[in-house]
């Protein structure tokens, strides 16, 4: 056990709990700390100071920042890769190892690549492993050994995630004492307000300041607690603003309270959980506050070299002495600050260097850690801990992301935003906006929350003037925003040696500068030759230098160069985030327990679970064929279509005439789109004067519903058509086989079923099985003598088992989607979506019979007019292998030479032919009855295959589906 | 993510609509040219302003609906209100509706989706 010997004595704004100790493993060794220690305060308590190794050079890394975006300290934490070490909060237990390290941290074999550093010069995956192109293999399995990031978890990862929409007056970005004063402002005012901050608890820079720092912070947080209507969201993060102020907010490590989980594991209550909160926002408030930037010097990524913000929330928050012996680089009160800080927690500050006063400071030298500092007077000190603070970078994100375009202001060397560009629905407060005391940082966000609130109720009333629970706004007119000053800066970018820039992706300054000399000398070219910017640190510490540099190499100034484009997300989101919680909706027919009961193979169609077939798929299509056969059909679409114009939108929509359907007839029909694809096909029948039952396939039920909506309320509004999707009104099933009609007459006696009564696509309806209102069509996908029933779902498992039983002694049985399947292929019967695609017109279905184009309109027709004199369409035939013990598989290629002339669409072994057959889409030329066409099989053979007179291979007169 | 002014519920995410095009004139097929019909099938204007242009209200009222959207801006304003007025042919009252519902007797009720004025464009 390492002793926490690198922990200070109890520091008055520490955020540990000397109570509760804490116990992990750091590379298989143990560990201690407390509750309330990140990962990486906890190991820098007991002396670790290597975390991590860099990206492409294995360089040895340390903290830098301390935070959530320490680039150093990314680390597995047991199946959990790329944690930010520098935020997580460490706990018992906890199995915690470095990343990027093989075999291991001390004894990285890939630091050689430090020795071979040329190779990875600036765009080496460009240049380095393009030829020769058939080597490529042997690179990608180099280059995978070297991909850094931590080893994902086979299984998923034993967390919760969820989603959440919410619809705050004001959200605020940003708990620091800008945030927290423009949300209490904000509130006091009348608006419900999202405070939203990343760190584990309000506060900002205040948390790690001194006592006037942390009065004001006391301050801030009681307002906060005690004004009504904010909600406080902290270890929370905005990741993006997109249109209309719509904001993703990530909750990051909830724990889930006691009851049910996502594992179904309940009340453990200590599972991580995140939640993805899409907000629709009144007006945001950004209050991102200032990133401290690291200086670009040789050495500045050593362990042992720290930003000042990194120091203090080291020595203050966390109680550990990040050194020994300090060397401290300062250029503004912060650095000022950090000397102060670590002279009174016992750390010798060897030297002060102020930039203000022209000190500077050359490299840190050091092999693995920071041991001396060559400063710019050429003298050098020897030093484990050297501390810089020359600077910020103005996290500028959201603002992009709302159309600003921040302007770079060369006498505080940093970027702000551009107040005159923002719409009315985004404002800023804090030190995106300018500089000032704490006092006069909150008195500036105060009055920009009070004007966030006005500008949500000014909008709502705008909205609805008549809505009382609307609060009056609290002044009519707009309040005007007093502008903050802003402190001059030193420009302090880089030292006369070069360093690393881009600490995750391992950039130095070298690199951009040979990038330039390239040619890659705008910055956005710049960074995706050499990857500045594009690691998990997204420009947040290494954009403004990334600038300065390139500004340097070409001479001009940083405002002119200007930055890249910040995009969401502003910081990562994991895919279980994004996901939410599984949540699939399935379809069931009301006959699922009976099929699940005997033995069914489940299909999933779409949404729909259906028995694919329920042991033995042939001899359930020997059952139709010689005796009688029962489907469920349920997920068939079923529209109920209801009005005077009912036969105006039928001849509208599909492709064929339906003027005069008689009462009790039933007729197929193709739809086609407008430029006439084939969308769906169906039967429809009419069931009394001004009422019609249309069928659609299984997949198109909601599709058509839209199509048909879409001429109703688009191009005829004055038909009068009511539509109504009853596909789950009904239970619907299929009777068919030989024996059906006697099969039917047992449990129907208000229906005549003779054959004169009842012929072939006849609607009836009636009672079966004593259950009224049904509705009886005699069709026959499957090519024999069949009735659809449609019954009341509720009564559907009733019909079903009368049915079975009625039909014992003719040797009834039950069928699945497989039989059903072949059985419509042994008709020739399409299925749309499989036998035709997103390109096949009714022009090429080869039922010419279907398609009238002697009607004055449908959907489609001009189109399908012209291809009918274009011949040149693909067609859909009938096709039998020469080989009938040959079933070729569905999407076999037609071959005729080299080329690709058709393909085979539907293809099976018939049971009633003993042979095997199929449909396919062929060229014009080849679909002539009797035509030998190739087919191409997978295994690569050739085989013979003849195009067949009709589309039906069994019964093609259509005998036995009319007797 | 748009908020789309929805003239029957309100304000509403786009992910409750799917986006069916601009709104473009159907030729007549029995005396359109295949140029003109295939301008109809595939020419957008797309301008860089005002466009008028149709949603499905997919997850919400179900209905097609119209709006003015400038494409720079992404301003919005409910258009034509051509969309909302089916069922009232003319003006009809909506009572009118049930005129030629009545010659099936003992039909179950229904409730009629385009029953009052439901908030107008």
């Amino acid at each position: 056990m390492s002793t926490q010997r690198w922990r200070l004595p109890p520091r008055p704004g520490e955020v540990i709990d000397r109570s509760a100790p804490i116990r992990f493993t750091w590379r298989g060794r143990p560990y201690s700390g407390y509750a309330g220690d990140t990962i990486a305060s906890a190991l820098a308590a007991s002396g670790v100071r290597m975390f991590s190794r860099s990206l492409k050079y294995h360089r040895p890394r340390g903290l830098l920042t301390a935070s959530y975006h320490d680039p150093g300290v990314l680390v597995q934490v047991g199946p959990e890769p790329n944690v930010r070490g520098g935020h997580r909060l460490a706990e018992d237990g906890m199995d915690v190892r470095p990343q990027n390290v093989w075999p291991n941290l001390r004894f990285d074999v890939k630091a050689a690549n430090r020795l071979v550093g040329r190779f990875l010069s600036p765009g080496f995956y460009y240049k380095t492993f393009m030829r020769p192109r058939r080597l490529w293999p042997a690179y990608e399995h180099v280059l995978q050994r070297f991909a850094p990031g931590g080893s994902v978890p086979d299984a998923p990862p034993p967390a919760y995630y969820d989603k959440r929409y919410a619809h705050p007056d004001v959200v605020v970005a940003g708990g620091g004492p800008a945030g927290m004063a423009a949300a209490v402002a904000a509130a006091q005012a009348g608006a419900r307000v999202l405070l939203v901050e990343e760190e584990h608890a309000l506060g900002g820079h205040l948390r790690w300041g001194g006592d006037a720092d942390r009065g004001a912070l006391a301050n801030l947080v009681a307002a906060v607690g005690a004004t009504d209507g904010i909600e406080v969201l902290t270890d929370s993060v905005v990741t993006g603003r997109y249109d209309g102020n719509w904001l993703a907010i990530l909750e990051r490590s909830r724990r889930t309270g006691p009851g049910p989980t996502a594992t179904g594991d309940s009340g453990a209550g200590s599972l991580p959980a995140e939640r993805l909160i899409k907000a629709r926002a009144g007006t945001l408030v950004v209050a991102a506050g200032l990133i401290e930037r690291p200086y670009v010097f040789a050495g500045n990524d050593l362990p042992g070299v720290l930003l000042s913000t990194g120091a203090r929330r080291l020595l203050n928050l966390y109680a550990v002495r990040p050194g020994e012996r300090a060397v401290v680089l300062t250029a503004n009160a912060d650095g000022d600050a950090a000397a102060a800080d670590l002279a009174a927690a016992g750390v010798e500050v060897a030297r002060v260097l102020d930039a203000r006063r022209g000190h500077g400071l050359v490299r840190a030298r050091g092999r693995n850690r920071v041991q001396a500092v060559d400063c710019s007077d050429g003298r050098t000190v020897e030093c484990d801990l050297l501390v810089t603070a020359t600077g910020w970078t103005a996290p500028t994100s959201l603002l992009n992301m709302a159309g600003d375009r921040p302007v770079f202001d060369p006498r505080a060397n940093r970027f702000f935003a551009d107040l005159e560009r923002l719409g009315p629905d985004v404002l800023v407060a804090g030190g995106l906006a300018g500089d000032g005391t704490v006092a006069e940082l909150v008195e500036h966000a105060r009055a920009v929350g009070r004007e966030a609130a006005r500008r949500v109720a000014e909008a709502r009333r705008r909205r609805s003037t008549s809505d009382a629970t609307v609060p009056p706004p609290p002044d009519g007119a707009p309040e005007p925003v007093p502008a903050l000053g802003r402190d001059e800066h030193p420009p302090m970018f880089t030292a006369a040696t070069h360093g690393m820039v881009d600490f995750a992706e391992d950039v130095s300054s070298k690199d951009l500068v040979s990038a330039v000399a390239e040619g890659y000398d705008s910055a956005e070219l710049a960074k995706r030759y050499t990857t500045a910017t594009m690691g998990p640190t997204q420009g947040k510490l290494e954009l403004v230098n990334t600038v300065a540099v390139l500004a340097a190499a070409t001479d001009r100034s940083i405002a002119v160069t200007g930055t890249t484009t910040w995009r969401p997300p502003y910081a990562p989101v994991t895919l279980g985030a994004l996901a939410g919680r599984r949540f699939e909706p399935v379809r069931h027919s009301p006959l699922q327990p009976w099929h699940e009961a005997h033995g069914a193979r489940p299909l999933v169609a779409g949404t729909w679970i259906r028995p694919d077939h329920y042991g033995d798929p042939v001899s359930e299509v020997r059952t139709v064929r010689e005796r009688v056969g029962l489907i469920d059909v349920t997920p068939i679409g079923k529209l109920d279509l209801y009005g005077p114009d009912v036969p105006k939108l039928l001849n509208l929509v599909y492709t064929n005439k339906w003027s005069r359907l008689e009462i009790g007839r039933v007729r197929y029909g193709v739809m086609c789109a407008e430029d006439g694809v084939v969308l769906d096909d169906g039967v429809t029948g009419r069931l009394g004067e001004h009422r019609y039952l249309m069928s659609t396939t299984s997949s198109g039920a909601e599709t058509v519903e839209e199509w048909l909506q879409n001429w109703l309320q688009l191009e005829h509004t004055d038909w009068q058509v009511a539509v109504t999707p009853v596909t789950t009104a009904y239970a619907s099933m299929n009777l068919a086989g030989p024996h059906a009609r006697e099969v039917l007459r047992r449990v129907v006696d208000d229906v005549d079923l003779d054959p004169e009564a009842f012929p072939y696509l006849r609607v009836r309806t009636g009672s079966v099985a004593g259950v009224a209102g049904c509705v009886l069509w005699r069709i026959g996908f499957t090519g024999e003598l069949s009735y659809e029933l449609h019954v009341p779902a509720g009564f559907g498992l009733a019909v079903w088992e009368a049915l079975l039983a009625a039909g014992r002694d003719f040797g009834i049985g039950v069928f699945g989607v497989e039989a059903q399947r072949i059985l419509r292929l042994e008709k020739g019967h399409l299925i749309v979506g499989q036998d035709t695609d997103g390109l096949t017109t009714a022009a090429s279905l080869g039922m010419d019979w279907v398609v009238k184009l002697d009607k004055d309109d449908f959907a489609g027709k001009p189109e399908l007019a012209w291809r009918q004199q274009h011949d040149g369409q693909l067609r859909l035939v009938a096709l039998q292998p020469v080989d009938g013990s040959l079933t070729p598989p569905e999407a076999s290629q037609i071959l005729e030479g080299h080329s690709i002339v058709g393909r085979v669409t539907s293809s099976r072994w018939s049971p009633t032919l003993g042979r095997s057959i199929g449909l396919a889409l062929v060229a014009p030329h080849l679909a002539t009855p009797g035509t030998e066409v190739t087919v191409h099989l997978p295994d690569g053979r050739d085989v013979p295959a003849v195009v067949q007179p009709a589309h039906a291979h069994v019964d093609p007169e259509g005998v036995r589906l009319r007797e | 993510m748009l908020l789309l002014p929805c003239p029957w519920c309100g304000p509403r995410n786009d992910s409750e609509f799917r986006y069916v095009g601009e709104a473009r004139r159907r030729p007549d097929p029995a005396h359109t040219s295949i140029q003109d019909w295939r301008a109809y099938l595939y020419d957008r204007a797309n301008p860089c302003g005002w466009v008028t242009e149709h949603w499905f209200h997919r997850s919400g009222c179900r209905r097609f609906v119209t709006f003015e959207r400038h494409t720079l801006t992404h301003e919005l304003r409910s258009g034509d209100a051509r969309s909302i007025t089916f069922g009232r042919p003319g003006g009809t009252s909506p009572g009118a509706q049930t005129s030629w519902r009545a010659d099936e007797p003992g039909e179950r009720d229904r409730t009629e989706p385009w029953n009052g004025e439901g908030g107008g464009a």
